[in-house]
């Protein structure tokens, strides 16, 4: 067993003795966040914005309150801000400092959010990272980088995809996956017919 | 740098909220308790948050800043010493083989 395992199996047990925690909320919360909160959240949002234009103007207005609407809240959800793809302006989210992130909407930031080389490049040449990751981008299209922070935490609304006129909201959902969310790709577009 | 989709292809069905995202089980646990005792009330966020970056840049493996933010937001609050921490670590260690399990 590694010395930080130890450590941190000794953290536990003495604050459970000490009466501070229980082993149960423990799990517990663990499992909430394993199974409750996650990008589903964060793609029913965005369906809801493709499909109805009041609840995207309350969206861009205060997504906190939008994403209520809909139940999803909680930490690192009270100071949510989404921004819009559109055909000339890409954004992206980053967190330079840490890994703040919106976890009432995407769940827990995968492991690349928080590597050091994501933090940097993407503040630094974001349009090449994005190629690198599949994403290449026209010049024309200005990237938009967002600094996530304690204070403010970013969502990014993707285009809707072409030919998924009529879909209904679940439908649409399912094209809208994390990266699309962080901005790192585009949402998933529909298979074409045959 | 590479970004693996957790999905690929078209109109997949709507996932499942889980995802893995811890590398071990400590990560797991080290990760619910933080969140515990944010719910308990015992700390705010922010406080922590403070001590993480630090922490990161210190040395940037994520989840042992985020444990050792976590020790320091503890002993600083006096709900746990550095050094009780240490000695039960220790003990831990001083366990027969067979009872630790990763």
């Amino acid at each position: 067993m590694s010395d930080i395992a130890l450590r941190v199996e000794a953290l536990e047990s003495l604050l459970v003795e000490k009466g501070i925690l229980s082993a149960s909320s423990i799990e517990r919360i663990i499992r909430h966040y394993e199974t409750n909160v996650g990008p589903l959240n964060g793609a029913k949002v965005v369906a809801r914005a493709w499909t109805d234009p009041e609840y995207k103007q309350r969206l861009l207005r205060n997504a906190a309150r939008a994403v209520a609407e809909l139940g999803f809240g909680g930490p690192q959800g009270e100071h949510l801000v989404v921004v819009e793809n559109t055909p000339r302006i890409h954004n992206l989210v980053v967190c330079t400092l840490c890994s703040c992130y919106p976890w009432p909407v995407l769940g827990l930031p995968p492991s690349w959010y928080k590597s050091p080389e994501y933090r940097s490049r993407a503040v630094k040449e974001p349009r090449k990272l994005l190629a690198e990751l599949g994403l290449a981008l026209s010049e024309e299209i200005e990237i938009r980088v967002w600094d996530s922070s304690a204070e403010i935490r970013y969502l990014v609304l993707p285009e809707r995809p072409a030919g998924t006129e009529g879909w209904n909201e679940s439908a649409l959902a399912g094209l809208v996956h994390r990266d699309a969310m962080i901005g790192v790709a585009r949402a998933f577009t529909p298979e074409p017919l045959r | 740098m590479t970004l693996a989709l957790d999905e690929v292809g078209p109109a997949p069905p709507p996932r499942q909220n889980g995802e893995l995202v811890f590398a071990a089980p400590w990560e797991r646990e080290v990760f619910g308790i933080t969140m515990a005792l944010y719910e308990a009330g015992l700390f705010a966020w922010d406080e922590f948050r403070a001590l993480l970056i630090a922490e990161l840049q210190a040395s940037p493996a994520y989840y042992r800043a985020w444990a050792r933010a976590l020790e320091c937001l503890l002993d600083e609050k006096g709900l746990l010493s550095s050094t009780e921490l240490t000695e039960r670590a220790q003990a831990f260690a001083r366990r027969p083989h067979g009872h630790d399990h990763e």
